[in-house]
């Protein structure tokens, strides 16, 4: 098991008092594995990602990946195991607008330093199609190749997991499935892959889909008697 | 990728946000170096006038001495050496010494180690009818100097009147129309006018000068003179009583007469005119004292101010450079970078900030304070050049850059990653 969320609660504190964003919720992805979490708008899943990354702690429950407990580690620690372990991907990008390409590639390497960041960023991005986009600010890319970019960002460093919020959410199809296609390829050389979205199209590309709504899962085959189950595998 | 290529990445992206931040730190460090500039020209044009000042009293209290030199001679002379039974009311009576004495004292004095005396001139004086003219007059006999000869030889302060001439009192030659070049006749003896004095005011108006030798032969004082004047004497004070100590011991038959009126008129005036220099001297140093307390006064309001202003201005760009950036911190944040890093990423650009404004405000602060400090003493300008002063603004700029940008730094640190991920 490469991610494990165990009971993982968390609630915000709304205008009629605390709300629950993500209820009890247990999930299991391996290596190898590309999971996707489908839901609306405000259903959890972001904050199920986020929480699962170690950004966002948890009111109740533990995350384990690659069988560490992340929210047992101090912020400084959580950020190291990030910077090694965790890559991220946004429906926003977050490029840093003031770099180039090249350079937001290289930006993980300021939190974890390692060996030949410069020709692993560009052999990144020769792969996601980029290398005449290297010296290039986002601002003068397109969306698609912003977010080839930040995939190409969000694997620097080999991580073991991909946190996938959203990434083809501001793509044309086209594009979208560029992104897809590489997750999956992502997940078919042992990583292990977490996609929420809300893009049905998403959905064909994962190993396996989980439903989600105000906070909780919901399997497929339950989906249509509203019966609910929080615990999901994927092995 | 190091914090340094961010760093100068964003700036270089955000040219206005530093920019900004810039002139408030380079405002702020001109104004301390350029007060202090100031400070320093002010101090460097008072040591200027002060030692003009000094120069001016020195020259000053120069030419006083001179002018009390010849004053003096002018006046009489310090000391006057007289036979021992010469009686004082009788010299006071008569202007002249009724008693004598041996010319060779005058050698002998002058042959002494004496050190108090600088000027030795024997004469002969007596008061008498000069018959030719039928009017009373002084006649005096003198030689000029006696060259001290242990001592340097000093400018002689009255000349010899050669053998066959006469110098004549302004009144006598007044009233006897005489000039340069006539001739006189004296007790049978024939005389050329070589000078007339100006009008002094004393018996000097009605005296004759004439050589020792010949008046010794009219007087019929052959080898006889009545009195020895010490001019330059160092006798103001009690020094009067080494003199005399000095005298008696060569020449014990002799008395010593003080012209004390004259010697202390001289010192008195000379310390007078000292004093009124030294208060000028003490004036001026209290005018610019109180000039530069003022210059401090207000340099050490303004400054503040002026500092306390650019921090507060500095405080908020670095607020609104964090809040523009919320979204970079959370994906930095996303990615792995501690806080840590996000702090050093805010204060390593506060120190750069600082470094660059601490160097560009002294260079401006080192001008503008040395083109309003109107100082003459070096028309270069180097004088304002003050490594303590840049290595000053160099340490304060950055401090107060980082000090500004603590706060910004701490909310960009404390700033919650998946708050900022979400919100933007």
């Amino acid at each position: 098991m490469l991610l494990g969320v165990q009971r993982l609660t968390k609630q915000y504190r709304g205008p009629d008092g605390r709300v629950d964003a993500v209820s009890e919720v247990s999930l299991e992805v391996d290596a190898g594995h590309f999971v996707a979490i489908r839901g609306p708008s405000g259903c959890g899943k972001t904050t199920l990602l986020l929480a699962a990354g170690g950004l966002l702690k948890p009111d109740d429950g533990q995350v384990m990946v690659e069988g560490q407990n992340l929210y047992s580690l101090s912020p400084e620690q959580r950020a190291q195991f990030r910077a090694k372990r965790i890559g991220f991907v946004f429906q926003q990008f977050h490029l840093v607008p003031y770099l180039s390409v090249l350079e937001n590639v290289r930006v993980p390497s300021m939190a974890w330093p390692m060996e030949n960041a410069a020709a692993r960023a560009q052999e990144l991005l020769e792969m996601l199609g980029m290398s005449h986009r290297l010296h290039h600010k986002p601002d003068a890319l397109s969306t698609g190749e912003r977010q080839r970019t930040a995939l190409a960002r969000a694997l620097l460093n080999r991580p073991g997991l991909l946190l996938a919020d959203e990434p083809t959410g501001n793509l044309d199809r086209e594009n979208a499935e560029g992104v897809l296609q590489f997750l999956t390829q992502f997940a078919h050389d042992g990583g292990a892959v977490l996609l929420v979205t809300h893009d049905d199209y998403a959905l064909g590309f994962a190993d396996r889909t989980i439903k989600m709504r105000e906070g909780r899962f919901h399997s497929a085959s339950e989906e249509a008697t509203d019966e609910t189950t929080n615990e999901a595998n994927v092995s | 990728m190091s914090i340094w290529h961010l760093i100068l990445r964003e700036i270089f992206h955000r040219k206005l946000n530093f920019g900004l931040g810039l002139i408030s730190v380079v405002i702020a460090v001109t104004c301390l170096t350029g007060a202090m500039t100031l400070l320093r020209a002010h101090d460097l044009e008072t040591d200027r006038i002060v030692a003009e000042r000094e120069a001016e009293t020195a020259q000053r209290m120069k030419e006083l001495e001179d002018d009390y030199r010849k004053m003096m001679l002018k006046m009489g002379f310090n000391v006057l050496i007289l036979p021992q039974d010469q009686n004082l009311g009788d010299l006071y009576a008569d202007d002249f010494a009724s008693h004598y004495m041996p010319e060779e004292y005058a050698t002998r004095l002058a042959n002494s180690k004496i050190v108090t005396i600088n000027h030795l001139l024997p004469s002969l004086q007596q008061k008498l009818k000069w018959p030719e003219q039928q009017r009373t007059i002084i006649l005096i006999g003198t030689r000029g100097e006696v060259p001290l000869l242990h001592r340097d030889m000093k400018k002689p302060l009255l000349d010899a009147v050669p053998p066959g001439t006469v110098v004549v009192g302004h009144e006598l030659a007044q009233s006897l129309k005489l000039s340069k070049g006539d001739k006189i006749t004296l007790l049978g003896r024939d005389f050329t006018v070589t000078t007339t004095y100006e009008e002094r005011g004393s018996k000097d108006d009605i005296t004759l000068w004439i050589d020792l030798k010949e008046a010794q032969d009219l007087l019929g004082k052959t080898g006889q003179i009545n009195a020895i004047l010490a001019l330059e004497c160092e006798c103001a004070g009690d020094r009067l009583a080494q003199i005399r100590r000095e005298i008696s011991a060569i020449l014990p038959d002799t008395q010593v007469i003080e012209f004390a009126s004259q010697a202390l008129a001289r010192a008195e005036a000379r310390n007078r005119a000292a004093d009124e220099a030294e208060a000028a001297l003490l004036a001026e140093k209290h005018n610019r004292a109180e000039m530069r307390s003022r210059q401090e006064s207000f340099a050490s309001i303004l400054v503040p101010l002026v500092v306390l202003g650019a921090a507060a201005w500095l405080a908020t760009l670095g607020i609104a450079n964090v809040r523009s950036r919320l979204a970079e911190i959370g994906i930095l944040r996303a990615i792995g970078v501690r806080g840590s890093q996000i702090m050093l990423l805010f204060l390593q650009k506060a120190i750069l900030l600082g470094l660059v404004g601490g160097a560009i405000g002294y260079l401006a602060g080192v001008m503008i304070g040395a083109s309003l400090g109107d100082v003459v003493v070096a028309e270069n300008g180097l004088w304002a050049w003050d490594p303590a002063l840049l290595l000053m603004a160099l340490l304060v700029a950055p401090v107060l850059s980082v000090v500004a940008s603590w706060i910004p730094a701490i909310l960009a640190t404390r700033q919650d990653p998946a708050l900022a991920l979400r919100e933007s």
